[in-house]
């Protein structure tokens, strides 16, 4: 039997896991997908916000405050891109102005550093591309982009190094209480735990309402995106940020830490958890809202467009609480800024968990260490030739557009919860990611999946079970002239 | 540091062609630099009839046509590294280059031939809504698969793009079992080659729907289908047109764009309109030494052309190498006009031209009994009759150079007339 068990192996769900893996607990992770980080975690503005933004009375103001300060030591153990770059928060009219000192005041009640407005002339100082209408604009220092994806396995990497368990293609189905223990089951299968915590993103409601009454609701509300080719890097340098409405922080324009931009998202109920598609009318709102603060956007530099879904709750803030049944807690409707308060809300379900295990000793032989990954074209010349001599594999580019060499992929495939798919090898090592989008790679990194893996290549999936990338062998020899 | 007179980066046709070509014209030190476990480019997963008839009056499959020259090339006994990929080229003439062999490799030149290819256009660039399955590839990627790596990828096909790319494929999957339900096409004309729309589609009975769009991919693991509609003539879908295609794949080939990242890092001038390194009439960048050719330059429909162009290249970088490339001279610049989507060369040295000029010209839109105006500042030069001209297939035109030798010009335009 676990102490623990999380339900979703997304951004909230990995962070407690690895923040739990710091004590003397039993944890499982519990993940439907074949891989870790393929709900909202991978689809998102990857913004790790200063924390102005959500109302200082609410659980998404209070943990996105917490949250923020502490990415820079998380970053650091883990080996993840994380940059403070600022952002700016534009406004329009006299009109907008007002909602900037709103969000000031709010910033300071919520002790947020260096906030202060500035005027339209200093912005396109600063940032040379925005629109000349701006007449001024929240300057906050600490905001901050990091690679959700790369964040979200890294933590899971690290939990599993710590002895947490991770449990994939285990969808949850039922949950029963037996006394003082929960059995979850997935179709056949079964396990026990002690304490569940919720952190099943969309389908949170879902999984609540196998215990408890229905107490909330998940609505998805979508938003979608254009990610730029990297040629476009210094559009801006800072997160661009519309004037906030009632439906959201609006349409942004920034760096990725890889160095490309991305511009979105717009905000759209929609009723299905699966519909994280992108449509006409969707993309070309994005545009025309990024178009009004950055000036001459090249959307022709468009290399790929994604949507992600938020989980919008009923009430609108985070749920993180004890629920009515004893041992079952909720993380639930974790929309933006979920990312950032992320880290916040790991630590404190940790207290709760402690206050619930009086005595609950600490893991001494915890390493909050992840081995490094290998960069390689961030290496010097020095480092890669050695690297060659060490091991061939980093002398063969597989990824031109990134430059990612097959010693690269080798070793995301062979990691602690190493990737067993296309997208998985995507999302850690990044070959795919470039302007061709796989064109030239993705054979290559199939049939190196199948080496690694020892699977036959037609068994090698894109992302999810159903998502096969080959059909079957060619015949072979064809007479064209027949 | 290693030192060669000329590197060839790239060693598809273009680049096989070019070396062998500056070996024949007397420079010695020439290393061919191909990142691929073979020579011959993409001809190499082209194992479909159809190349050479201009070359060699034969008709021979891709790897065929990509043999002669290798076989030539190893004859002359040009070096070349295989599996090598050239990082990084500055304007010096200096290349890195990585190897699992050698590591990275740093090797100065006197001349350098850039003969990179080009790539495909992705669903990205082209911004089709929908989910995003498994099951969406672009026709070369497909191509690829199934030539070289012998894996099918559907059972049910649709096409997007009725390039030369989509044609040949549309017949591969059909030869290889499959079911293609339709080639969609936006324009209202095919980009693909007349020979290749009828032996690929009409031999088969495979539709080409023109003026038509893919709206949507639906799907949630493995394409499930796509949404078509027709456009109107701004290229905008026609509601109530919409029609649902069941399939597991969709095949994208939706143009292709010169491969220039390491162009660009050396700070050479691209061309809007090609994509590719604005030349002049000796195939050389805008940085002196630095020569192009082939797809890198712009897309090619006949690989032919390629080598005819290439030859060039690589003539014109050995007389470089030796010194007898004219460098200082009035420069005429060539203008596409009416009708005429691009011109290559951009710029011309009439002292290095020998007999004639050639432009390869492509137009912008379907003409049929039409006329190609050369003019020399405003005046005409001469007039070309073409029963039929159309954007997937380029031009070109032969100009005697006693034309203009001589004469001071500054500008050759070239425009369409008719309808
Ligand atoms: C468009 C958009 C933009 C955003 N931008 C930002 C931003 O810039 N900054 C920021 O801080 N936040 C942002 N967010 C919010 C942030 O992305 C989310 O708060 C965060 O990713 C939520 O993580 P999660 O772990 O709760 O959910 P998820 O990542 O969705 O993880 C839930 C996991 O649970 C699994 N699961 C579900 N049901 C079951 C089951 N029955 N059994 C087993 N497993 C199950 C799922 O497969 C999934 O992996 C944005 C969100 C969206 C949609
Ligand atoms: C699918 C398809 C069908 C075709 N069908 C026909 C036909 O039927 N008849 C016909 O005549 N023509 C056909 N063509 C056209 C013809 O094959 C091409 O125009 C020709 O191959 C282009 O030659 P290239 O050498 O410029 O480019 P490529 O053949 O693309 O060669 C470029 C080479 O450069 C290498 N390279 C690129 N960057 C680097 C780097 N940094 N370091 C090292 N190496 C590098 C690449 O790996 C590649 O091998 C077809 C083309 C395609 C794509």
């Amino acid at each position: 039997m676990y102490d623990v068990a999380i339900i979703g192996a997304g951004i909230i769900g990995s962070f407690i896991s690895r923040e739990l893996s710091k004590y003397d607990l039993k944890t499982v992770l519990i993940e439907k997908d074949n891989d870790v980080s393929n709900g909202t975690t991978k689809a998102n503005s990857a913004i790790i916000h200063a924390g102005y933004d959500a109302f200082y009375k609410t659980n998404k103001g209070k943990f996105n405050a917490l949250g923020n300060p502490m990415f820079d030591k998380v970053c650091k153990e883990l080996d993840v891109a994380f940059k403070r770059i600022g952002s700016y928060v534009l406004a329009y009219s006299e009109k907008e102005i007002e909602t900037l000192k709103r969000l000031l005041e709010n910033g300071e009640k919520l002790g947020i550093p260096d906030i202060k407005i500035i005027d339209g002339d200093e912005i396109r100082k600063r940032e040379p591309k925005l629109s000349d209408e701006i007449v001024a604009g929240l300057y906050a220092k600490t905001a901050g982009i990091v690679g959700p994806f790369e964040l979200c396995i890294a933590l899971c990497e690290n939990a599993v190094e710590n002895g947490t368990k991770l449990l994939l293609n285990y969808e949850v189905s039922n949950i029963e209480k037996n006394e003082n223990r929960f059995i979850i089951s997935s179709n056949e299968k079964s396990i026990e735990a002690k304490y569940v915590i919720n952190c099943a993103g969309v389908y949170a409601d879902k999984i609540n309402n196998m215990v408890n009454k229905p107490k909330f609701k998940i609505t998805p509300r979508r938003g979608e995106y254009y990610l730029l080719d990297k040629r476009t890097n210094g559009l801006v340098n800072s997160i661009i940020f519309n004037c906030p409405t009632k439906m959201g922080k609006g349409v942004l324009v920034t760096p990725t830490v890889h160095g490309n931009i991305l511009i979105g998202p717009n905000s759209e109920d929609i009723s299905s958890k699966e519909e994280n598609k992108t449509t006409f009318s969707g993309l070309e709102f994005v545009k025309e809202s990024a178009s009004k603060s950055v000036k001459n956007i090249p959307f022709n530099e468009v290399i790929t467009t994604f949507s992600g879904l938020r989980a919008e709750a009923t009430g609108g803030d985070f749920i993180i609480e004890k629920s009515d049944t004893k041992g079952f807690i909720n993380v639930a409707g974790i929309k933006s800024p979920g990312l950032s308060a992320s880290p916040a809300i790991a630590k404190y379900i940790v207290k709760i968990i402690k206050d619930l295990n009086e005595g609950l000793k600490e893991n001494k032989d915890f390493n909050p260490i992840r081995k490094k990954i290998v960069k390689f074209s961030e290496l010097k010349d020095e480092e890669k030739k050695e690297l060659i001599k060490k091991d061939k594999r980093y002398g063969r580019i597989i990824c031109r557009c990134e430059n990612i060499t097959e010693g690269e992929i080798v070793d995301v495939i062979n990691r602690l919860v190493g990737a067993r798919t296309v997208d998985g090898v995507k999302r850690r090592a990044r070959p795919g990611m470039g302007r061709c989008q796989g064109g030239f790679c993705s054979p290559r990194v199939v049939e190196i999946l199948a080496r690694e893996l020892g699977k036959r290549v037609e068994d090698i999936v894109k992302s999810n079970k159903e998502s096969y990338i080959i059909t079957k062998e060619t015949k072979g020899n064809i007479d064209y002239n027949k | 540091m290693l030192n060669y007179d000329i590197i060839v980066i790239g060693g598809g046709p273009a680049g096989l062609a070019a070396a062998i070509e500056a070996k024949k014209k007397g420079i010695k030190d020439i290393l061919v630099i191909e990142r691929d476990r073979e020579l011959g480019g993409i001809l190499q997963q082209c194992i479909h009839n159809g190349f050479g008839l201009h070359i060699f009056n034969e008709e021979l499959t891709g790897p065929e046509y990509a043999e002669r020259f290798i076989d030539e090339l190893k004859n002359q006994g040009i070096e070349y590294m295989l599996d090598t990929m050239v990082l990084d080229i500055t304007k010096d003439k200096k290349i890195s280059a990585i190897n699992t062999k050698e590591g990275i490799m740093n090797i100065q030149a006197k001349a350098l031939i850039l003969s990179m290819g080009c790539r495909e256009r992705t669903r990205g660039a082209i911004n089709i809504a929908g989910m995003r399955p498994a099951g969406v590839f672009s026709a070369g990627t497909a191509q690829r698969f199934i030539n070289m790596e012998g894996y099918m990828v559907g059972k049910k096909i649709v096409i997007l793009g009725s390039g030369d790319i989509g044609l040949i494929m549309a017949r591969r999957m059909t030869l290889e079992g499959a079911k293609v339900e339709a080639v969609a096409e936006l324009m209202p004309f095919s980009g693909g080659l007349k020979r290749n729309i009828v032996q690929c589609l009409y031999d088969y009975n495979i539709p080409l729907l023109l003026s038509h769009t893919i709206i949507e991919i639906k799907g949630k693991e493995r394409v499930e289908g796509v949404v078509i509609a027709k456009v109107d003539k701004n290229k905008k879908p026609i509601s109530k047109t919409e029609r649902y295609i069941e399939c597991d794949t969709l095949l994208l080939s939706v143009g292709l764009i010169p491969e220039n990242e390491l162009s660009i890092k050396a700070g050479i001038k691209i061309d809007p309109r090609t994509n590719g390194p604005i030349v002049n009439e000796s195939m050389e960048t805008t940085i002196n030494g630095i020569f192009a050719c082939g797809n890198v330059v712009h897309v090619h429909d006949l690989v032919d052309f390629v080598t005819k162009e290439s030859k060039k290249a690589g003539k014109s970088a050995s007389k470089y190498v030796l010194g007898n490339l004219i460098k200082k001279e009035e420069i005429i610049k060539t203008n596409a006009d009416r009708g005429i989507g691009y011109i290559v060369p951009q710029r011309i040295r009439m002292s290095n031209v020998d007999k004639k000029l050639e432009l390869f010209i492509r137009v912008k839109d379907v003409y049929k009994d039409a006329k190609l105006v050369i003019k020399a500042d405003e005046k005409v030069i001469k007039e070309l009759k073409r029963r039929h001209l159309a954007p997937g297939e380029m031009e070109i035109i032969s100009l005697n150079a006693s034309l203009l030798k001589g004469k001071k010009v500054s500008n050759i335009s070239v425009s369409v007339k008719g309808s």
